[in-house]
């Protein structure tokens, strides 16, 4: 909403300066976006008449101006402006003055000829308006006088951001009446008088949705004069509130619209056929709007209609065929209220907003319908001439609301502050509500304009509101003192996160929409799930896998010059749209050199195992096993599905070769990515004991089928060792010179341990021995000499 | 060789020994089986009686001082081998360290954790909940029925079957109390999603929101903890701090809290559109309909809720000048919050 503020201050003046009202309207909930000046900071500059214009001896493009500036004799001027001529009223900048920009009138001779000031452009001034050429003004400016005070140009352009249940204040009248309300100050009225009714001439209207338009206003007004011209003050306060002039009678719509908040809507009448139809809109109806715009109707889309058919879409826009034009001698003008669930979302629907849409769909006095026709009326009749009709007021209006039972407790309490009741009734008066009652327990009638205050919290926030936020006191936070449960052994995704950078991964958060494509690539559990309204198709599903968020990461940061990468993150990942089909996930990536580069480590590539130790250190504290398997987007032999406590919850292998190449990677970056929720589940720890005698060591090899897989081995021989193996562990592979090929040879080393006696050599050798047994008959393993 | 001349012929070649096992090789020559020493004694039988015990009292005499002198000559070589070795064994101690550096955490979470350890402080626990959401949670349950213009600046990203992304945190709040009766004191940091794209605005970013409900929890409570909050984050005791009344249908009264620009301290610069004042959070009283919605007695059961921008707050608070930064996730600009 923007408006000037002295059309503002011709209603309501309190004694405060523009900053401090500009403070009032934003410290009371109506945000002052913007406060610019109407013009400029220049002076010197005075509404002139060029005299007399020449062609200048020496230039083509020049003229040598006479300017009458109300001055005992006329200046010279050299001019370029193209629109200098003689008898032009223009503006004059004489010599001393200073325009935007630092720019110093001097006297000077512009080629040849003495120059005594400068007739300027719109774009010299600052102010808006056409840049062609030099201002034109009317004829009736008065030389000589400042044009500052001409064209009003002391005003300030405020914006308001205004709050979606503000409705009441779109408008003149309502920010008016916020501020007077608000500062204590007189408003003026506005002359919503009725106009003499000079003629019989009138129109039917029949309400078929009445609950939609509850109340619809008429009049018919003929013998407009069809050279009739918008008053400039009028084109001025449209102009400063972004409008701009069109027609006499549609500046007069539009200026209501912003003075009352009502909007409006002028039909030709000569262009109607048979009475107006409230009612909507009907299958496979169009309508040609005044934008141009062709549209088919919807069975909610409530409609202005006559006999032929749509004329217009209600509260929003009216259609071309019966808008006025400058042929019109006759109007039907149109103030109904409209519902705002009639209206709300029509707009948006056919790629429109309109101010008549944004009003309706926030809401408009329902009362004021019949006082925006008189005060239009009004206007029209002294504009354009003519004569006015009776008014035609159809439909059951909106009913009174009750009033809203309130106690003045309930603001001390919800507040937190002391507010005697004789202030809070001051308050309410103030907002032009009206209080019964003295007791606990007050009845508070709201009038039509405030149709956002339905409830007695609404009432509570008007006062907190006048009252001042500001003026609320601050309390120290404050609460029981009662300890928080810690569950030892629990961990939070940031304990995770944390763990992840100490092993030096960066962390990174990437959109949760991707492309189909990635998405497919990735995903192992459920069908994508697309967003109806994505901003790109790169960001038109949601992922189902946080990889493709890796891969992305790592292709950006090569582009960008670096080489090793170990990234991580974790969020959520979207199985299916119920919401317990999103859990949080962890994942990460590792690519290059398995170390930063140094000189105290020869470099290698990073490669699975690598990666896999992260994985432990990061499952540390549950029993985790590697099972090989295979995902869509891995290498099928370098791939592992990550049991947690016996329960498949992630994978981790080397990115597929083909997946390699379809993203132009060098070589392949190794990714892991899990399941969050078991992992922040955990125990405290539990003593077991420290055996109190020495452990012997003994280290056996094998040599196996290259393709057994490790965890077998270990699994089949901790299930049957004897009880005196504490532990057997893999310490070395080897493949090569001295092992057959498709063999491996792998050393394990042995601890055994007794928990009451010093072990006997025949003890060890005979459970050594045991084990051998177990690689032999299970895995076919010899025993390496 | 008399005594004193074999002490002089060993100190000499004491002397000359240059490690332990030349040393050694030298004290066999007169302490080993055959030295010199041990010929001295063996020749203490050829001597009559009377002159032995004062002849073998000379020889030990003399033992002795050979056993000191060599002592001294093995300190000394060892003493001189240390020197060597430590000489040898010398570092360039300015050499980097052999293994990897420690990463850092996305300024994003960086910012969520500072939030949540200020809140924790005073007994906040943090809560969670889906991003992909039902009108229900997002709007209906918060007070913005259908066709409210509330919804219109909520730019919604929409799926099948009537779902959405959740355009705020807010609706955590509901699935929250849902499941708890008062009294409740939680935040909810997480992400969420609005249908824009521009310098200023990314299609997904960070909320955290809080929630307080008691019996007496009052406007001057909320306005108290926040500006505790703002002063603790950005660790500036004297913050200034303003409400302004505000709209959002979940909340009555509603409030937008702006602080004190931190980057020019109020004087006015670009950040604060020269006003001085930086917009950082949107709160209020959580409005009965909502507890009508999550069946919380709204007579008796009184609070507040907040929702502030993560993004905001960390570009406020590492002075980072352009939100898409925060998703390139580019390595150079990701390092520089270790």
């Amino acid at each position: 909403m923007q408006f000037s503020e002295a059309w503002l201050r011709s209603l309501v003046n309190p004694a405060l300066n523009t900053q401090e009202l500009g403070h009032l309207l934003t410290m009371a909930g109506l945000e002052v976006e913007a406060l610019t000046p109407v013009a400029p900071a220049f002076d010197l500059v005075v509404v002139a008449e060029i005299l007399s214009a020449e062609k200048h001896p020496d230039a083509d493009r020049l003229q040598v101006c006479q300017v009458n500036v109300g001055a005992s004799q006329p200046l010279t001027i050299v001019c370029g402006a193209a629109n200098a001529r003689a008898g032009l009223k223009t503006a004059c900048a004489l010599v001393g003055a200073v325009l935007p920009g630092d720019f110093a009138i001097k006297q000077a001779k512009v080629r040849g000829v003495a120059s005594y000031g400068m007739l300027c452009s719109t774009k010299e001034l600052g102010v808006s308006g056409d840049a062609a050429g030099i201002l034109e003004l009317s004829g009736d400016a008065p030389v000589g006088q400042s044009l500052r005070r001409w064209l009003s140009l002391d005003d300030q352009l405020l914006t308001l951001k205004l709050t979606p249940n503000r409705g009441d204040c779109l408008s003149l009248q309502g920010i008016a009446r916020e501020v007077a309300a608000l500062a204590d100050a007189p408003l003026m009225s506005i002359d919503c008088a009725p106009v003499a009714v000079t003629s019989d001439a009138t129109h039917p209207v029949a309400i078929e949705e009445e609950t939609a338009c509850p109340r619809y206003c008429g009049r018919v007004i003929h013998g407009l004069d069809a050279n009739a011209a918008t008053p400039n003050w009028m084109i001025e306060r449209l102009e400063r509130s972004g409008l701009r002039a069109i027609h006499p009678v549609v500046d007069v719509s539009n200026y209501v619209l912003l003075e009352l908040g009502q909007p409006m809507h002028a039909f030709d009448l000569a262009r109607l056929q048979g009475g107006i139809r409230v009612r909507m809109g009907r299958a496979g109806e169009t309508l040609a709007l005044l934008n141009e715009q062709h549209i088919t109707l919807a069975g909610d889309a409530l409609t202005i209609a006559d006999d032929s058919g749509a004329l217009a879409l209600a509260g929003i826009m009216g259609g071309v065929a019966t808008a006025v034009s400058p042929a019109t001698s006759a109007i039907f003008l149109e103030a109904a209220h409209f519902h705002p669930d009639a209206i709300a979302g029509r707009a948006r629907r056919y790629g429109l907003s309109t101010d008549s849409s944004h009003r309706f769909e926030r809401g408009v006095d329902p009362e004021l319908p019949r006082r925006a026709l008189e005060r239009a009326s009004r206007l029209i009749l002294d504009i354009c001439g003519g004569a006015g009709g009776p008014v035609v007021e159809v439909g059951p209006g909106v009913p009174a609301r009750a009033p809203i039972t309130f106690r003045p407790a309930r603001v001390r309490r919800l507040l937190g502050f002391d507010l005697a009741d004789t202030v809070i009734r001051t308050l309410l008066l103030r907002l032009d509500l009206k209080v019964v009652g003295e007791a606990e327990v007050w009845q508070v009638s709201v009038p039509s304009h405030r149709f956002d205050l339905n409830a007695e919290v609404d009432l509570i926030e008007e006062i907190a509101r006048v009252h001042g936020y500001d003026a609320i006191p601050v309390a120290a936070p404050r609460g029981q003192a009662r300890m928080l449960p810690v569950g030892e052994g629990k961990r939070t995704p940031h304990d995770l996160k944390k763990l992840m950078v100490a092993r030096g991964y960066q962390e990174i958060i990437t959109y949760s929409f991707l492309s189909e494509e990635l998405d497919r690539d990735f995903r192992t559990t459920g069908g994508a799930l697309p967003l109806l309204n994505p901003i790109a198709s790169q960001m038109g599903v949601m992922r189902g896998s946080l990889m493709g968020g890796l891969i992305q990461t790592l292709k950006h940061n090569l582009n960008h010059g670096q080489e090793r990468l170990r990234l991580f993150e974790i969020g959520r990942v979207f199985l299916a749209a119920d919401a317990d089909a999103q859990p949080l996930h962890a994942a990460g990536l590792v690519f290059g050199a398995a170390h930063a580069e140094q000189w105290g480590e020869p470099t290698r590539p990073v490669d699975f195992f690598d990666l896999k130790a992260d994985v432990e250190a990061l499952v540390q504290a549950h029993t985790v096993a590697f099972l090989p398997a295979t995902h869509p987007a891995l290498h099928p032999g370098q791939c592992a599905r990550v049991h947690l406590d016996g329960v498949a919850a992630g994978w981790i292998g080397a990115l597929h070769p083909r997946l390699v190449q379809s993203h132009g990677l060098c070589r392949a970056p190794i990714l892991f990515e899990i399941d969050l929720t078991p992992l922040l589940a955990g125990q405290a720890p539990r003593y077991l004991g420290v055996p109190r005698l020495p452990s012997v060591r003994r280290d056996i090899a094998v040599v196996v089928d290259a393709r057994e897989p490790l965890a077998a081995m270990l699994e089949g021989v901790r299930a049957a060792m004897p009880a005196l193996v504490s532990e057997f562990a893999l310490f070395d592979v080897y493949q090569g010179q001295g092992v057959d090929q498709g063999k491996k040879s792998l050393a394990f080393k042995m601890l055994l341990q007794h928990t009451e006696k010093t072990l006997t050599e025949p003890e060890i050798e005979s459970a050594v021995q045991n084990v051998v047994g177990i690689l032999s008959d299970q895995f076919n393993a010899n025993l390496r000499r | 060789m008399n005594l004193d001349e074999i002490l002089k012929d060993a100190e000499a070649a004491f002397a000359t020994a240059s490690s332990l096992p030349i040393l050694d090789q030298v004290k066999a020559r007169y302490l080993g089986k055959n030295g010199a020493i041990t010929e001295q004694m063996k020749s203490l039988g050829a001597l009559p009686v009377e002159e032995r015990k004062a002849a073998g009292a000379r020889i030990n005499q003399a033992k002795d001082k050979l056993e000191t002198l060599l002592r001294a000559r093995r300190d000394g070589i060892q003493a001189a081998e240390l020197e060597r070795q430590l000489a040898a064994e010398v570092l360039d101690v300015t050499l980097p360290g052999r293994g990897d550096a420690v990463a850092s955490l996305h300024p994003v979470t960086r910012t969520m954790a500072r939030i949540e350890a200020l809140f924790s402080s005073i007994g906040f626990t943090v809560a969670d909940g889906p991003e992909i959401e039902t009108d229900f949670y997002n709007f209906t349950a918060l007070n913005i029925p259908e066709n409210h213009p509330a919804r219109a600046m909520h730019d919604t990203f929409y799926l099948d079957g009537g779902k959405l992304l959740r355009t705020h945190t807010s609706p955590v709040q509901v699935h929250y109390m849902q499941n708890q009766q008062p009294p409740l004191r939680i935040i909810a940091p997480g992400r969420v999603y609005r249908c824009d794209s521009d310098v200023t605005h990314t299609p997904m970013f960070h909320q955290v929101e809080g929630l307080w409900v008691d019996e007496s929890v009052t406007f001057a409570d909320l306005k108290g903890i926040l500006a505790d909050f703002m002063a603790r984050f950005f660790e500036r005791g004297d913050l200034a701090v303003r409400f302004r009344p505000s709209f959002f249908p979940f909340t009555e009264p509603s409030a937008e809290m702006d602080i004190g620009c931190v980057i020019c301290n109020g004087a006015g610069c670009r950040v604060c559109s020269h006003t001085g004042w930086l917009e950082v959070l949107g709160c209020g009283m959580v409005h009965p309909n909502v507890f009508g919605h999550v069946g919380i007695d709204a007579e008796r059961y009184q609070g507040f809720a907040f929702g502030l921008g993560v993004e905001r707050l960390a570009m406020l608070r590492y002075g980072v000048d352009d939100l898409r930064l925060f998703f390139e996730n580019d390595l150079r600009f990701l390092k520089q919050f270790a």
